[in-house]
């Protein structure tokens, strides 16, 4: 005879509450742990996808992930020459925010490296792959972008040719995949006035040359396009990515790379661990404290919950004692209910959580390594917090039976 | 030894209850020496605060005595406030318990209430839930084996406990007061059937009460008065 489901039974509305308020609070326990491994996954999401074996950044900085960083152009060339070097791409990669429909949109844009690159590994929900080199763009289902929109960023007006989901920035926000001329594009676009005020300095800068006295036509050089003028550097990249051939020793390369004074190299490893050290550091341990004080709460809540469940069968278990039950039996009630409170508890917070942590803005991952821990954490709290309640019916005197 | 030796369920020798020390000290029980045997129905008579309770629980083995000794069939299971046995595996397989409200568990039906016992004590789940069923048909309740004790009356909530009281086939039987809560008729009920299963189970039955309306159906009557106990005149 299962007492403690007997006694369940008897007490079943109270038992259903109860199970859910714990049940509930279980998921918000999850829910912190899910919405980690969401920034986690998130933050080494690109890293992983866009599969490259080496990272060439700005030197002595952690790369675009970590901090600005800024490298030329012809850093792309320079690294394909390299001997075991298959290819490589330029990065580039910036967050923006416009207004749309009256609610701000950010997102984190990022540059093909056409024609190399179309976004042939981009995982496609709907459309296809980059056709030209300029306005077309692949936007993450986030956006709320679909296939055939048109949007302007800066200058130009962009239309969304595919669309890809779980493809997500650091910070959260939804990806767009435009070609890097565009990105770039987007990046350092200005308004016109600002334009003109930045040839009328340029102009007023010359005037004080003096090599403007003997050459007065370098003067009219000030009003043409910052890109036309030979002195003015094109927009730089934030990396560049290298892939490498496949009997290439990364090492090796990465040393001939690393031995270039302007950058600094990194495997994509390297790369995913600055990153998860740096930006994402905090993030986790401000999660996974609040995690652990959800899960002390949680502790707490349900030992006071044991603990009056116990206090409400102090006659029953005083008359069992006086029948002669051995403790076994009392502390085997009050433990197989605190079992059964985590094990309800813990299944409403998966059941429920399912149909809510997708609501959520940011992804909320559970993973089953993740659920495994906490059903052991559950089961570890279940048996702590009976300890009050066992603690209680064991002081309990048949006595009391009488009284 | 003697055949009265051999049908001794019950001896006290001497049992002392004290409560508190010193300015508070309260002896609730003084040299209570005291003999049933198996089959004798004892009625236990005194006014409130006279000691019976204090007495019951001592037997019981719930409340040990301050000083002198319980046997129980024979053996010595308490001394003082020093336990010779395992008092609560000895509850269970020698005592049954009867008290003024009928004290089921509540969240077990009549038939488990009864079954319980039996498991506690070792029985299978079947052995245990025939006999049950056995006890409560005895008893005159075996319709409301799967009733919660919230859904039976009173006298039928009595009859359910004496039935758990016999399920390990006690030697001793004890009661406290438990006709308190019932009516005449159905006290006078609850006080024939503890005579019946004292002489057809021949177990020692002690019944605390202030009922002086069944008194017939006992054997021997005991009274007791600031903790003395005495017996009292037919």
């Amino acid at each position: 005879m299962n007492l403690a489901l007997k006694d369940i039974r008897y007490s079943f509305g109270r038992f259903a509450l109860t199970t859910l308020g714990v049940g509930m609070l279980l998921m918000v326990v999850m829910g912190m742990g899910g919405i980690y491994r969401g920034v986690i996954e998130d933050a080494t999401l690109l890293i992983d996808r866009v599969d490259a074996d080496l990272w060439i950044v700005q030197r002595d900085t952690r790369g675009p992930f970590a901090e600005v960083s800024r490298v030329p152009p012809s850093l792309v060339h320079r690294a394909t020459a390299v001997p075991g070097v298959a290819s490589a791409r330029e990065f580039v990669y910036h967050t923006i925010q416009r207004e749309r429909n009256g609610k701000p949109l950010r997102i984190a844009v990022m540059g093909l490296s056409w024609p190399t690159d179309k976004g042939e590994w981009i995982a496609l929900t709907g459309g296809r792959v980059l056709r030209q080199n300029h306005f077309e763009m692949i936007a993450n289902e986030s956006l709320g972008l679909p296939v055939g929109h048109r949007i302007q960023l800066g200058q130009e007006t962009y239309t969304v040719v595919g669309t890809t989901n779980n493809m997500i920035g650091s910070s959260g926000d939804g990806m767009a995949f435009v070609t890097v001329r565009d990105a770039q594009a987007i990046q350092f676009d200005v308004p016109g006035e600002a334009v003109r005020l930045e040839r009328a300095a340029r102009e007023a800068r010359g005037r004080r040359f003096d090599l403007v006295a003997q050459q007065p036509m370098l003067l009219a050089n000030a009003q043409r396009p910052g890109s036309e003028l030979p002195a003015v550097a094109r927009p730089g990249l934030s990396a560049v990515m290298v892939s490498l051939k496949p009997d290439a020793d990364a090492d090796v390369v990465a040393d001939i790379i690393g031995g270039w004074g302007d950058v600094s190299v990194y495997t994509s490893d390297g790369q995913r661990e600055l990153l998860l050290k740096g930006t994402v550091e905090k993030i986790k341990r401000q999660i996974g404290l609040f995690r652990v004080l959800l899960t002390v709460i949680a502790a707490i809540i349900m030992a006071l919950i044991l603990y009056t469940m116990t206090l409400d069968k102090i006659h029953s278990i005083a008359l069992l004692k006086l029948i002669g039950a051995p403790n076994t039996v009392i502390l085997g009630l009050i433990l197989q209910q605190a079992l059964l409170l985590g094990a309800f508890g813990f299944a409403i917070a998966y059941l429920v959580g399912q149909k809510v942590f997708p609501m959520f803005p940011r992804r909320v991952l559970v993973t089953q390594p993740d659920l495994i821990q906490l059903a052991a954490i559950v089961l570890g709290i279940s048996i702590l917090s009976s300890v009050l309640g066992i603690w209680k019916a064991l002081r309990i005197s048949p006595n009391e039976a009488l009284s | 030894m003697s055949d009265a030796g051999e049908t001794l369920a019950i001896e006290t020798d001497r049992l002392t209850k004290i409560y508190g020390s010193g300015n508070t000290e309260v002896v609730a029980m003084r040299d209570v020496s005291m003999q049933v045997h198996r089959g004798e129905v004892v009625a236990l008579l005194g006014p409130s605060g006279s000691g019976k309770s204090t007495f019951l629980t001592a037997v019981g083995l719930i409340n040990p005595p301050t000083a002198g000794r319980v046997l129980i069939g024979g053996k010595l299971v308490v001394e003082g406030d020093v336990p010779h046995t395992n008092l609560r595996s000895f509850r269970r397989r020698h005592l049954g318990f009867v008290f003024q409200k009928s004290n089921l568990i509540p969240f077990l039906s009549a038939r488990e209430n009864v079954q319980i016992a039996m498991q506690l004590n070792g029985d299978t789940p079947k052995s245990a839930r025939t006999r049950a069923q056995e006890l409560l048909d005895y008893l005159g309740v075996g319709d409301r084996g799967e009733n919660l004790p919230s859904m039976l009356s009173g006298g039928q909530q009595q009859r359910v406990a004496v039935a758990r009281a016999l399920a390990n086939h006690p030697s001793v039987i004890l009661a406290d007061e438990p006709t308190a809560a019932l009516d005449s008729h159905r006290g006078r009920q609850v006080m024939e059937l503890f005579a019946k299963v004292a002489h057809e189970q021949q177990a020692a039955v002690i019944v605390v009460t202030h009922d002086h309306r069944s008194l017939d159906v006992f054997d021997t009557r005991y009274e007791m008065e600031d903790g003395l106990m005495r017996l009292a005149e037919s």
